[in-house]
């Protein structure tokens, strides 16, 4: 093989693996992305049941109705519009009535949202981004759902 | 007065950083001895006076100074004093200064064993260095200083984060972040050689021990990091390709093709242009990754605050020297010659195939991580990718590099021979095969885990082969094969062990994830549960305290075909001060399985959910990643590396000064 010959094998073995990769992530991405969607957006944008999406917003106080066999049913509400959430299994240890959430799952037809994962995050202070965006879309975004650091806005010192 | 002290350190920093940036640089560019000799007394006091700064805020923290910001919102006088000294890096600002005290770290340990270093080259570096660390000093300085006071000093602090609040977050940060960052001196010296326009297979040995030292610290720091979540999350899983993960895989991924296409350019001066462009690509992949951690895009555990000026100074830093890089390495790599022609089927081949898959998975990764963000910030439109599409793009491509693994240190350089090379393999080829039947006859389904049983078995048997083959084992007496295998280079021994590393690793994750069960289930005192062999029974509850939280524990007497074989006490910890809850998971290991129990939340009729995993071969995940380090370690220890580079070419020694030789 001439050196010529050699650099276009290297260069077609590059080319054919990039390709794969395209073709790879191209189709992973029409398959196995979920969009996040507010309560609003379910009615806004039609959303069929059975897609799979996250739904996010705040856990509507006093609606959260624990079950047998660790079924729970509660709402989540972006305030304009509330929707009904029916999960089995653990809750995350951050699961509060009145706090941001992220459910992942389908809508069923009877309107209520089935979810088969509540999501965990990591911090009483944290409000989920989607869900903060969503409340200030809708214009229900308090100023004490976020959380304040030193040098960013007021403080008080106790 | 400690805190003012500390930040002055920091000033003075800044101001050393400063002059070790500019005045090598024109030294080696005049070639004058005397400015060249600024850069390492600079380097040696720029880590002195950060490792000052960041003494004096450790001593903030734990003499517990709440009229100091951070150590206000992120300490707490009753917290144990070894998390009041990890607090010091459980934050935003804290963790930049431990970030630039190991860049300034690495600075001082090239100035001060660097000596075979050319005068010149060494220079340039410690400069290039410096311009990383000058930037972050800046950074620290002006958006997020650790040492900024509050006007009325408060009498207690706010704790730490509770789930920060664990041992292996002290020592998970620091080990990753000199994985990191050890990769700036990879990229220095990659800078260095576009400056001076030229390279050869000595740089590659200058360069190997500290890409080495890098990569096993961020594999360690990542096993750590994923060991840890698996324990304190309290659901089991490894690893979540979570944005947060994927910025510390991005670089190990780069890192590894790295340290494999170091190996082409030492022995055969090949590859040259190209491993430029990974040394810096994979400094890159740490500046995104301390940018998408740090700015607050992604929102998750890690990112501490959000604040978007320092997601704008962060994304300048990101800009400059990734765009500054590449702009360079577009202008000079055409200078660099090209050297060490190689047959595509040849141990160079092979080192490129690792290279191309390697280089290609770590880039669907990277379009996994970054593609919401894109997405979001030109549609709005919010989406999130999770582990199903890097299942279905990282998995296909780093089956043909698993398979091709064995294949590579059995090649020979320039020229190889695929057919001796498979020949020699059989014997792993034919383990791996009874692997598969075994499973299979054992396990029955899924046939896919069977043959990725098969496959780690080929890897490990694989890598056996090659130390076999070099010492002659079978063939020669077995004396001759022991002192053989005496006489091998560490680095030998060192590939083999990260390659066996590679496919233990392999082994726990097909394991866990294709024969993991688990069970959830609201359980009160006196119910019992089962799960494969195992009988969990449900003792009784005990609330017990701590310094600064309480627990509520559970007691679970553990069966397994009705032998008592250990108690397991998961529990619920409540934090007073920032009234959180976590989940102390209760782990019980069976070899190298586990069971795993956690606890959900308290029904009203006084049961409580509880999740029970049976997690087989787990534990071989992160074994894996040690044996991997391990060999890592004896590639570092190798003696070629250590003494440095053979002189290089008579042609190249007479342009330097006599006196340069150290």
């Amino acid at each position: 093989m001439t050196r010529k010959q050699r650099r276009l094998t290297l260069i077609a073995a590059g080319v054919g693996v990039l390709g794969l990769a395209v073709a790879l992530v191209l189709s992973a991405l029409k398959d196995s992305i979920v969009f996040f969607n507010s309560p609003s957006d379910l009615v806004e944008k039609h959303v069929a049941p059975g897609t799979r999406i996250r739904l996010g917003g705040l856990v509507v106080p006093g609606s959260i109705v624990r079950g047998a066999d660790l079924n729970v049913g509660f709402e989540v509400s972006d305030g304009n519009r509330a929707v009904q959430v029916t999960y089995q299994g653990v809750l995350p240890d951050l699961f509060r009535e009145g706090q941001g959430v992220v459910t992942e799952g389908a809508l069923q037809t009877s309107g209520t949202f089935k979810a088969d994962s509540v999501l965990a995050k990591h911090d009483e202070k944290y409000m989920p981004k989607e869900v903060a965006d969503a409340l200030k879309k809708q214009g229900h975004w308090k100023d004490e759902y976020e959380n304040k650091k030193p040098g960013a806005g007021t403080r008080t010192t106790p | 007065m400690i805190a003012e002290l500390g930040n002055y350190a920091l000033v003075l920093a800044l101001a050393v950083a400063l002059v070790q940036s500019v005045v090598p640089l024109y030294g080696a560019r005049r070639r004058d001895a005397v400015l060249m000799g600024v850069a390492e007394p600079t380097a040696l006091a720029q880590f002195g006076f950060v490792a000052l700064s960041f003494a004096a805020l450790v001593a903030c923290y734990v003499m517990s100074d709440f009229s100091v910001a951070t150590v206000f919102d992120n300490s707490h006088s009753t917290m144990p004093l070894i998390y009041k000294f990890t607090s010091v890096w459980g934050n935003h600002e804290g963790s930049m200064l431990l970030w630039v005290l190991i860049l300034a770290l690495f600075g001082a340990l090239v100035a001060g064993f660097g000596g075979n270093i050319p005068a010149t080259l060494k220079a340039t570096v410690l400069s290039v260095q410096s311009w990383v660390a000058a930037a972050f000093y800046l950074f620290i300085l002006i958006t997020s200083n650790p040492f900024q006071r509050l006007a009325d000093a408060p009498f207690e602090g706010r704790d730490l984060n509770p789930i920060l609040q664990d041992l292996g977050l002290a020592i998970h940060p620091p080990i990753l972040y000199v994985g990191y960052v050890g990769f700036s001196i990879s990229f220095s010296f990659a800078i260095a050689a576009l400056i001076e326009g030229r390279i050869d297979a000595a740089w590659a040995r200058w360069v190997r021990p500290w890409t080495l030292v890098a990569w096993m610290c961020l594999t360690l720091g990542i096993a750590m990091g994923s060991y840890w979540a698996y324990y304190t999350l309290g659901w089991g899983g490894w690893w979540f390709w979570d944005p947060v993960e994927n910025a510390s895989f991005m670089p190990w991924l780069a890192g590894t093709a790295l340290l494999h296409s170091a190996v082409v350019m030492e022995k055969r001066e090949a590859l040259k242009i190209w491993t430029i462009l990974l040394a810096i690509l994979t400094f890159s992949l740490s500046l995104i990754g301390t940018f998408l951690v740090r700015s607050g895009v992604l929102t998750s555990v890690h990112a501490f605050a959000s604040d978007p000026m320092r997601g704008v100074f962060i994304l300048a830093i990101l800009v400059l020297f990734i765009g500054g890089g590449l702009a360079l390495f577009a202008w000079r790599a055409p200078l660099l010659k090209q050297g060490g022609l190689f047959a595509p089927v040849s141990r160079e081949g092979a080192l490129v195939f690792n290279n191309l898959f390697l280089t290609t998975a770590c880039a669907t990764v990277f379009v996994g991580t970054l593609y919401p963000l894109a997405l979001e910030a030109l549609t709005g439109e919010k989406i999130s990718v999770g582990a199903p599409f890097f299942d279905a793009t990282f998995g296909p491509l780093f089956v043909p590099l698993l398979i091709a693994v064995p294949f590579g240190p059995l090649m020979a350089w320039k020229r190889g021979d695929l057919k001796g090379v498979t020949q020699r393999l059989t014997a792993a080829f034919v383990l791996a095969l009874l692997g598969v039947a075994a499973v299979c006859a054992i396990e029955g389904r899924p046939v896919l885990a069977a043959f990725g049983i098969g496959l780690a078995i080929f890897v490990i048997a694989g890598a056996i082969t090659d130390i076999v083959e070099r010492t002659g084992l079978w063939r020669a007496p077995f004396g001759t094969a022991l002192r053989r295998a005496a006489g091998l280079p560490r680095s030998a021994w060192g590939s083999a062990f990260a390659h066996i590393g590679l496919g233990v690793s392999l082994l726990g994750i097909i394991g866990v994830t294709q024969w993991g069960s688990e069970q959830i289930v609201s359980l009160r005192p006196g119910d019992k549960v089962s799960l494969r062999h195992y009988e969990f029974t449900f003792d009784g509850t005990t609330p017990r305290r701590g310094s600064n939280y309480s627990d509520l524990v559970v007691k679970f007497t553990v069966r397994r075909n009705g032998e008592r074989i250990g108690v397991m006490e998961p529990a619920k910890r409540t934090f007073a001060t920032r009234q959180m809850t976590t989940t102390e998971a209760a782990l019980l290991s069976r070899g190298f399985s586990q069971l795993y129990v956690s606890l959900g939340d308290t029904n009203a009729d006084g049961s409580i959910a509880v999740r029970i995993y049976h997690k087989p071969l787990v534990l071989l995940i992160w074994l894996g990643c040690l044996v991997m380090v391990f060999g890592g370690g004896l590639s570092l220890s190798d003696r070629r590396l250590r003494v440095g580079a053979p002189k290089p070419a008579k042609a190249r020694t007479a342009l330097q000064p006599a006196e340069q030789r150290a």
